[in-house]
């Protein structure tokens, strides 16, 4: 891919999506790098003063620039907080895309990491089942805590023993041994296509087949491709747009659009790029009529439920939970993202027997980030560890929440700390109490 | 040169990176901005103190600042000079509920004053619309105004004592937690509103006052500016005095509402948000002879709050209609002019005129029960012919402003963008007298320089 042959990204950008920060600052208690710092660089109004500093030819895109948008979470807090209506997330975007094209964080290991992941591993779906094999291998066959316990891991360096502790506990079966490609109730009323993700797909299979199993008892054929590949929300959110819109392109051509009432996501982090292929395929001939119909067609899984009223089914529905006290800890791209805030809650409140417990910022980053728990693992640490204390303030066993990259991150912290929290999407648990009606 | 600095705070506190010097060089205000040389970050008086004799060796100016969030450029930079942030120096230092005080750090933010008043069942009235970042430096050095001026004035009236770090690095404390002190001037209140060109200001002694047991809030809706104008006038003369009577305009309310979506009314003229606190059997009284007032006085319908969430988010959104407003264009622009109640319908009216005679857009929206309106300007700083219009139209409605007996600025400071007016308003024995206070606390004009007025 070559971006060279655009120019500054940021002085092509339409000037005024810059102007539309007035720096009334209404973002920076929001920010939880602001927070941690109290540097205004590390604000939401300091990061724009600075891509606008670019656009305006005031200042070059160094690598403290560069280091500065890596150190964004891009959690998009800023996005929910500012009354002006700054579009953050595409600035965010197209500020990371540039710092891509001027090369400016450029390394030899740094050029060798991303191309083998962005590029390669993440092209390649074989590949990526082949990868995770070697994972749940290494977990399973017990290499992984004979490592850990053989004291090796000291001699490690700190950044590799922090990324080993999250490596990501894969599943035996992957989500196509799992959900078959059509399957339909007993009376359909809607027919859905089921996004089964990249990770999430060998990570939490399990939630992809509680997803099909909630979709079916609400009356939804659910036709689930296989293959799939990423959704290319991690190269967006890593300054490779070309290859978000390759990723993009394949992904639309796997589900028949016309089909389909509704394409159903569970991952907030990949939703939150989903919904916007329109605007990341509006300059393509062939397939932006495909693109817009696609983000009008994308839901996230609780927003669809919401939707065809699945809440009042629940309620009436002769089941109990199988959780009491369970809290929600939000997506930041399912709830400042898509801004999918309420639905969620009003499932989990709609399951008989089930009590929410308010989560104290709940909306506040776990620190998780997309890749952002290897890349700044210090910050992601300290948010991931914020937000444990205000779980255990809740006093509830159960947390839930909706994205892989969050299920994840709070799972490895709660083993670091030896507790038992027991981690799970919010779909999970509706699945579980279909599944085996309580009797009450 | 630096060094000194350096050894002083460490690296991390002295910042002169281009990232960190274009980010520290502006505050609120559309269209002001400039590079200082360098940012630091002290934590203590004595770092306070260590940076002003520093600065007095080196004749560098010192442009103090908190969050940034000022509206008249008061707090951006000095050309050559440093940037002392106080966002740091930020502990909360002791509550003391025997005397009803709180004493703070500069860069303690309006929110947690408000949350640490609360928590003990205290309250901490103004409430400027940027309290979540504001610090309460800065609330100080602007005299900063809110939502509740009306019942419980602006923040001079909850400051009972300071510390200050002097342009010759003299440390005094000003006032006392005494209830009545009237020892010597009231040097206290010289500082009070001083923006940052008499000294630093590095505590704040704060007064608190019992938390009001109950409010209520409701909503008047009007299909003409002057009627909602008229309403205030009459709940004035009544008289009540409610907390709260906010007003916003048609474009005002439009802006806010596609960003909060709490379902203002689309279609109206003006609103008046309305809240009062107290006694639930005094303010259940006050509340219903409003409403009655209200409906006297032309309002469409008028509603109550009915929860608390609902409350709260009647106010929130309100704090919100300043930023709410660029979402228009691309350059906001925002006033701050009051006058006398009696003349708001005058004021309230001039304005519209104005925007009508120049071609400019404005959407305006206030604190109506203290007289205090904020035009905001929603034009586009690119568009130099526009610009001159905007200006054109801001300088008849100051003119107008001062003819009816009111102020260029209510509660935002003169800083850069009202420096212009000021002599409008003063007549040449008050410019005299603050360019000898000036001369006298700073001779050497290292203060930040350039605000408010020019010495002579």
């Amino acid at each position: 891919m070559n971006l060279a042959q655009h120019g500054n990204l940021l002085q092509n950008l339409d000037y005024s999506v810059l102007q539309q920060c007035m720096h009334c600052g209404m973002c920076l208690p929001t920010c939880p790098t602001y927070d941690l710092t109290k540097l205004e660089r590390h604000s939401p109004r300091g990061r724009i003063a600075l891509m606008r500093a670019i656009a305006d030819d005031k200042i070059e895109v160094t690598r403290t620039f560069g280091e500065e948008m890596y150190f964004c979470l891009g959690c998009l807090a800023c996005k929910t907080a500012c009354p002006a209506g700054v579009d953050y997330p595409h600035l965010f975007e197209m500020a990371r895309a540039e710092v891509e094209r001027t090369g400016v964080l450029n390394s030899p290991s740094r050029k060798l990491i991303r191309w083998s992941i962005l590029s390669v591993l993440f092209s390649r779906q074989p590949l990526l089942h082949f990868f995770g094999r070697l994972l749940y291998l290494y977990e399973a066959t017990g290499i992984q805590a004979l490592l850990r316990k053989s004291g090796l891991m000291k001699w490690m360096p700190k950044r590799l023993r922090q990324m080993e502790r999250l490596t990501p506990t894969i599943q035996r079966r992957f989500s196509h041994e799992l959900i078959r490609p059509d399957e339909t109730p007993a009376a359909p009323q809607f027919t859905v296509g089921l996004l089964t993700g990249c990770v999430q797909d060998m990570m939490y299979a399990d939630v992809n087949r509680d997803t099909a199993d909630v979709l079916l008892a609400a009356g939804c054929r659910v036709v689930t491709p296989r293959g799939q590949l990423c959704c290319g929300s991690l190269h967006a959110h890593n300054g490779e747009l070309e290859l978000a819109r390759e990723f993009a392109r394949k992904l639309v051509d796997q589900f028949n659009l016309d089909e389909v009432d509704a394409i159903i996501t569970n991952a907030g982090g990949c939703g939150s790029h989903l919904r916007h292929y329109d605007r990341l395929l509006e300059d393509d001939p062939v397939y932006s009529k495909k693109a817009a119909i696609w983000s009008s067609k994308l839901k996230d899984i609780h927003e669809w439920l919401i939707e065809i009223k699945f809440d009042l089914q629940l309620q009436s529905a002769p089941i109990q939970s199988h959780r009491q006290r369970v809290t929600y800890h939000e997506s930041c791209h399912l709830s400042h993202g898509q801004g999918i805030v309420k639905q969620p809650r009003r499932l989990l409140q709609s399951l008989p027997g089930l009590e929410l417990v308010e989560l104290p910022e709940s909306n506040w980053c776990c620190g998780s980030a997309g890749v952002y728990n290897l890349t700044q693992p210090d910050t992601a640490a300290q948010l991931a560890e914020r937000k444990l204390d205000h779980i255990l303030e809740t006093g509830c066993a159960t947390v839930v929440t909706a994205n892989p990259g969050c299920l994840l991150q709070l799972q490895k912290f709660a083993e670091g700390r030896s507790l038992k929290l027991e981690v799970l999407h919010p779909i999970s648990i509706i699945a579980s109490a279909l599944r085996k009606p309580k009797a009450i | 040169m630096l060094n000194d600095l350096i050894h002083l705070l460490g690296n991390d506190r002295v910042l002169t990176r281009i990232e960190d010097l274009m980010v520290y060089s502006f505050d609120s205000t559309a269209t002001l901005g400039q590079l200082p040389v360098v940012v630091v970050f002290p934590k203590t008086t004595f770092e306070v103190q260590a940076v002003m004799e520093w600065a007095r060796t080196n004749r560098t100016p010192v442009v103090s600042r908190g969050s940034g969030t000022g509206l008249s450029g008061g707090s951006v930079p000095a050309a050559g000079g440093i940037v002392l942030c106080l966002s740091q120096f930020n502990r909360i230092l002791e509550l003391d509920r025997n005397n009803l005080t709180l004493l703070v750090e500069p860069g303690v933010t309006t929110q947690q004053i408000a949350e640490a008043a609360a928590g003990v069942g205290l309250f901490y009235p103004p409430d400027p619309g940027s309290m979540k970042i504001s610090t309460i430096g800065g609330n100080v050095a602007n005299n900063s105004g809110g939502l509740r001026g009306l019942k419980y004035g602006v923040t001079r009236d909850y400051v009972m004592g300071l510390e200050v770090v002097l342009a010759d690095g003299t440390v005094t404390w000003l006032g006392s937690k005494c209830v009545k002190d009237v020892a010597g001037l009231s040097l206290k209140d010289l500082f009070v509103g001083s923006e940052g060109v008499l000294g630093v200001i590095t505590k704040v002694l704060l007064k608190l006052v019992p938390k009001p047991a109950a409010r209520e809030t409701m909503l008047a809706v009007y299909n003409n500016l002057e009627q909602a104008a008229q309403t205030v006038s009459a709940i004035i003369a009544h008289p009540i005095i409610p907390c709260t009577l906010e007003f916003l305009d048609r474009t005002t309310i439009q802006c806010v509402e596609d960003y909060a979506k709490i379902g203002l009314p689309l279609d109206a003229e003006a609103i008046l948000l309305i809240e009062t606190d107290g006694h639930p059997i005094v303010i259940a009284e006050e509340i219903a002879a409003m409403e009655a007032i209200a409906i006297q006085n032309g309002a469409l319908r008028v509603q109550r709050a009915k929860t608390e969430e609902e409350r709260l988010s009647l106010a929130a959104a309100r704090r919100t209609a300043f930023s709410a407003l660029a979402r228009r264009r691309p350059t906001t622009i925002l006033e701050d002019v009051t006058v006398p109640r009696s003349e708001l319908s005058k004021l309230v009216k001039f304005i519209q005129q104005t925007a009508q005679k120049h071609q400019v857009e404005v959407g305006t929206f206030g604190h109506f029960g203290d007289g205090n309106v904020h035009p905001t300007f929603l034009t586009n700083e690119k568009n130099k012919e526009e610009m001159h219009r905007v200006e054109e139209a801001m300088s008849e409605i100051f003119d107008f402003t001062i003819q009816l007996g009111g102020t260029i600025t209510g509660e935002h400071g003169v800083g850069l963008a009202k420096k212009p007016y000021l002599p409008r308003q003063f007549d040449e024995g008050s410019m005299g007298l603050l360019r000898l206070i000036k001369n006298a606390l700073d001779p050497e004009n290292r203060l930040n320089p350039g605000k408010i007025f020019d010495p002579a």
